[in-house]
């Protein structure tokens, strides 16, 4: 029983001071704690996001001969905040090529509002399930790598949304 | 009348498995996929087909196959139903690595990988046990368990897995096959009475 109190308030010590670092590193954020409470929590990554993943994929104007719209945004943990000039990766199996040939990958940077869009060749069906990769890995904030599935084979497009968090 | 039945049971069953083999043959999927991938599809089709044919040897169905041949057969089938899956799990694995390691690990975002995966080793198991129940001193109650208990795994296991997949089978020739494997394990299951205690009886 001894043991068991001494954990507890062992416990409890750690928690507050967990409690006493979050408040303060809010605060010095410039942050209220009831603002955060309620902010956009971050995009965690999606099982199987990395797979087939190339380091640097060029920034380009289109992924092939195009015909599929990749879109989606990028904002800021906590406060929601569009982020501008964000690195965004995208690959796929598409009709032009499978997963890990350096054809079927492309870059794109976000604009004002946060929002990216990248035509791309038709994404079709691989490994059992028409899906999509993107990858936001630029550093300032923690990499994010997401595998959006298409409701549909036949779609002309996909979405994915990115929320990051301070690296 | 008889030959007329015997070829009609064999015309059903040659349809069963090659009508879907045939019509995945026609997907336009198969224009985007490498040999290996294509291979390795095909493989995971012909196995579900394999799977159908098993209960039936078993349950001595097929004309000119009763009893022991039916056994036998079953057995051979058996070695070739774990050729399949592995050049089905190979292929796969050649195509794309880290999607095959993650279905393998059980952290595949793919809902049907893990009832693919358990089926395999469900497979190799019954295959390993086959080859040496006599050198293991497998008494044949314990080894009729052991099969059974692991069909209960493979059959319900591939038709799960192959239902959810969304690639070059079409999708009534599909369900259909998998109705069938699944119709013929049960049926085969209750007309043997698998679960009655064979010494007692």
């Amino acid at each position: 029983m001894t043991t068991v109190a001494l954990n507890r308030r062992t416990l409890l010590a750690a928690g507050g001071s967990v409690l006493a670092t979050g408040v303060l590193a809010t605060g010095g954020s410039g942050l209220l704690l009831p603002a955060r409470a309620q902010g956009v929590a971050p995009t965690q990554s999606m099982s199987g996001g990395a797979n087939n993943y190339r380091k640097g994929a060029a920034i380009v104007d289109r992924i092939g001969k195009g015909g599929f719209w990749m879109s989606g945004t990028v904002r800021r943990a906590g406060d929601g905040a569009p982020l501008a000039g964000q690195r965004i990766q995208i690959w796929a199996h598409t009709t032009e090529g499978q997963e890990h040939e350096p054809q079927s990958h492309g870059a794109t940077l976000t604009g004002k509002d946060g929002k990216f869009r990248l035509e791309m060749p038709q994404i079709v069906p691989v490994f059992g399930q028409p899906h999509g990769h993107l990858a936001y890995d630029s550093g300032e904030f923690k990499t994010v790598f997401l595998r959006p599935i298409m409701k549909s084979a036949k779609d002309k497009s996909l979405e994915a949304h990115f929320v990051l968090q301070s690296a | 009348m008889r030959s007329a039945r015997v070829a009609l049971i064999w015309a059903a069953l040659v349809a069963a498995i090659f009508v879907p083999v045939a019509l995945a043959a026609t997907s336009d999927l198969l224009a985007y996929r490498g040999p290996v991938y294509i291979l390795a599809g095909f493989a995971g089709i012909v196995a579900l087909g394999l799977v159908l044919v098993q209960p039936l040897l078993i349950g001595g169905y097929l004309p000119g196959l009763p009893g022991y041949r039916g056994r036998r057969a079953h057995y051979w089938i058996g070695g070739a139903l774990v050729v399949a899956v592995a050049v089905h799990v190979g292929g796969l694995w050649i195509t794309s690595p880290p999607d095959m390691i993650d279905a393998l690990l059980f952290v595949s975002p793919t809902p049907f990988s893990p009832f693919g995966v358990i089926a395999m080793w469900a497979i190799f198991a019954v295959a390993l046990l086959a080859a040496f129940r006599r050198r293991l001193g497998l008494a044949p109650r314990t080894w009729r368990l052991a099969h059974m208990s692991l069909a209960v795994v493979i059959v319900p296991g591939s038709v799960v897995h192959g239902l959810l997949i969304e690639g070059t089978m079409e999708t009534m020739s599909k369900v259909a096959l998998c109705a069938l494997v699944l119709v013929a394990a049960i049926k085969v299951m209750v007309d043997r009475r698998v679960w009655r205690k064979r010494a007692t009886s």
